[in-house]
């Protein structure tokens, strides 16, 4: 049984009497102890699609249709306060920006402690000895005198050790981390991957991991979600996307890159155009506008998700050398 | 070909003010010793990770901040030296672009105003309508868009306004400072490709200051790696990321995953250690020994100066070329 199981999940915007929907009809699962990345650009629904499975959606935000189930249990049949309990102890999230989700007026100490206590009920002096270990296992140095500091006494790279001690406390099944490197600089954003990639391997814990960068999903994940428009345009294993790209976007995601691995002179073949706003409704898919492959059918029929790619036209290896 | 930019022995220091009497208790160096030229029509990198003065050097040369001490030199003249009035035609010939094409713009103002602001501060001789226009039509905008606030478009628009902006004058160096950082992939390639085929229509030098290694490989012909202030190594592109000689600049380039599974299967990852020193209180010596893997003794106690290794290559540790130094 997979971990998580999304099936048709649908979430919309309901704003000033209109129904927009910002994810639509995905399906994914993830399996105990895997690293499956969401890739896509701003507006692409990654987000809102994981707020969705952790019950934190604004109340603007709705699941409109499809199911969600966590180990078994249907996500969206729980009650606010089952919800709660769910997540912390068996799933948690790290976010992008550590400067803001931490609380900058109490200690980094009571903020782990406090989810130490809340989640495993243990005493003060025991969730003190095992918020020490959390630091210390995530690579914070001088754990006990760090306790008692704030967040602002921390760097970027130190505040995110921190957000995954915080999400690592109840030794949760599932983390899913939101642009968790995005804000950090480069050698940082290794120590910090590397970090989470090794407690992933040694507690078995599965892990969503949201990017817009492609080495990064290249470098960690073993799967990947392609979204677009809300939809999921391409799964599959990394190895089989990044040699074989199906759809027209992933294969021009993969072009737009400037490759460290590559000859510089290579020159970029961007996607034309702009992401389509979520407010315009289209008929058809999305992405026809901006693919040099698109026919009169993409523009009337929404492409079914089929065998890992939704497409009328899915690039074959021919049609890849062609242009 | 002439150097149209060089910086000679460059500091920047910022004094920090405590108490009642703003007495200076500290400085920061944000810049510490730097020397570079550019020649005309280049694309010179600066990479480097937070707080190693990359952007103010940048402000340096666009002298929005004084050097310290030392002296740009832009084609024959000391603009350091110039104040007030005489530094206007420097302002004409070297224009900017930056990060955030959310704040850099005045929400306010169409990209037509915004325009012709700059044409009109610098007394623009010619149909001032008409060139924004070609500007508009130069970085692949619309004329429609004359009439356009910031908020009616989207981010990479934005950007290719303030690219128009920066090219209004016709200058001779554009400093791009995080050009294309806060863009989406598919838009940043469109970006690039834009900046590209300027450079060639125009033959515009560009120094372009950024974090994303790979970015900065693809758009430069030759480029600086700073640390706290200082250059660690500079060279052309083939040179840094084909054979890097310094330990950070090593470090640098194999923190950056490339969109290759397979590669990066295989390849070694070292990650650095520690984190950035506070630039308060910069490490001595050589400012980098904190999370060399190398450092040995001598490295906290000596500045290592900038090693020629080759006609454009030049690296400041005291271990290259050196077989007595420790291996990690």
């Amino acid at each position: 049984m997979p971990l998580l199981d999304i099936k048709d999940l649908t979430v919309s915007l309901f704003q000033d009497g209109a129904e927009t929907p910002l994810v639509r009809e995905i399906s994914y699962s993830v399996e105990p102890g895997e690293i499956l990345a969401l890739v896509g650009e701003s507006g692409s629904g990654k987000s809102v699609s994981s707020l969705a499975v952790m019950g934190l959606l604004a109340k603007s935000l709705r699941v409109t249709s499809g199911t969600a189930h966590f180990e078994g249990r249907d996500l969206l049949a729980l009650d606010p306060e089952e919800m709660r309990k769910l997540r912390g102890r068996q799933m948690s999230m790290i976010f992008q920006e550590p400067m803001t989700s931490l609380n900058p007026v109490r200690s980094i100490g009571a903020q782990i402690m406090e989810s130490i206590e809340e989640n495993l009920g243990l005493t003060r002096s025991q969730a003190r000895s095992r918020a020490i270990d959390l630091l210390k296992e995530v690579g914070v140095a001088d754990a006990e005198r760090r306790l008692k500091q704030y967040p602002h006494h921390f760097s970027g790279g130190m505040r995110q050790r921190v957000m995954i001690a915080i999400a690592l406390a109840a030794d949760p099944k599932l983390i899913i981390a939101d642009e968790p490197t995005t804000a950090l600089d480069v050698t940082i954003q290794a120590q910090i991957l590397d970090l989470m990639a090794r407690i992933c391997r040694d507690h078995g814990t599965a892990l969503i991991l949201i990017t817009h960068n492609l080495g990064i999903v290249a470098r960690y994940a073993q799967r990947v979600n392609v979204m677009y428009g809300g939809r999921i345009v391409e799964a599959g294993t990394a190895r089989s996307l990044y040699s074989a790209p199906r759809h027209p976007y992933t294969d021009g995601l993969l072009q737009s890159v400037p490759r460290i691995d590559q000859d510089r002179s290579i020159p970029l073949r961007p996607i034309q155009g702009s992401p389509a706003a979520p407010f315009m409704a289209i008929p058809g898919c999305s992405f026809p506008p901006r693919s040099p492959y698109g026919t009169a059918r993409c523009q009337t029929e929404v492409p079914a998700y089929r065998d890992g790619v939704a497409c009328h036209t899915p690039l074959t290896l021919k049609t890849a050398e062609a242009v | 070909m002439s150097a149209l930019l060089r910086i000679e022995d460059v500091s920047v220091h910022f004094p920090v003010r405590k108490g009642l009497l703003q007495r200076q208790v500290a400085e920061v160096r944000a810049v510490d010793q730097v020397t570079l030229s550019l020649r005309k029509g280049e694309a010179f990198g600066l990479v480097g990770e937070s707080g190693c003065g990359k952007t103010t050097l940048a402000r340096t040369v666009l002298r929005l901040v004084d050097p310290t001490s030392g002296s740009i030199w832009f084609d024959g003249t000391n603009v350091s030296a110039l104040r007030g009035k005489s530094l206007a035609p420097f302002r004409k010939q070297v224009a900017a672009i930056f990060q955030d094409p959310f704040s850099s713009l005045n929400p306010r103002m169409t990209a037509g105003q915004i325009l012709s602001e700059v044409l009109h501060v610098h007394r623009y001789d010619g149909r001032i309508r008409d060139r924004v226009k070609e500007l508009l039509g130069l970085c692949g905008l619309a004329p429609r868009f004359v009439d356009l606030y910031p908020h009616e478009m989207s981010g990479g628009q934005r950007q290719r306004v303030g690219i128009a902006r920066a090219l209004a004058l016709e200058p001779e160096l554009i400093v791009c400072d995080e050009a294309v950082s806060a863009l989406d992939v598919s838009i940043q390639a469109q970006i690039i490709n834009l900046l590209e085929d300027l450079r060639a229509q125009f033959g515009l030098t560009y120094l372009f200051i950024g974090h994303d290694l790979s970015v900065v490989r693809h758009l430069c012909d030759r480029l600086a790696v700073m640390y706290l202030g200082r250059i660690m190594e500079t060279g052309t592109s083939e040179d840094i990321f084909s054979s890097p000689r310094h330990p950070y600049t090593q470090a640098l380039i194999n923190a950056v995953p490339a969109p290759d599974p397979f590669g990066e299967e295989q390849r070694k990852h070292v990650a650095l250690k520690g984190e950035i020193p506070s630039p308060l209180n910069p490490p001595s010596g050589c400012v980098f020994h904190t999370r060399c893997q190398i450092a040995a003794d001598v490295c906290a106690r000596r500045v290592p100066p900038l090693n020629w290794l080759g006609p454009q290559h030049a690296a400041a540790c005291v271990a290259i070329d050196n077989p007595n130094h420790p291996t990690p």
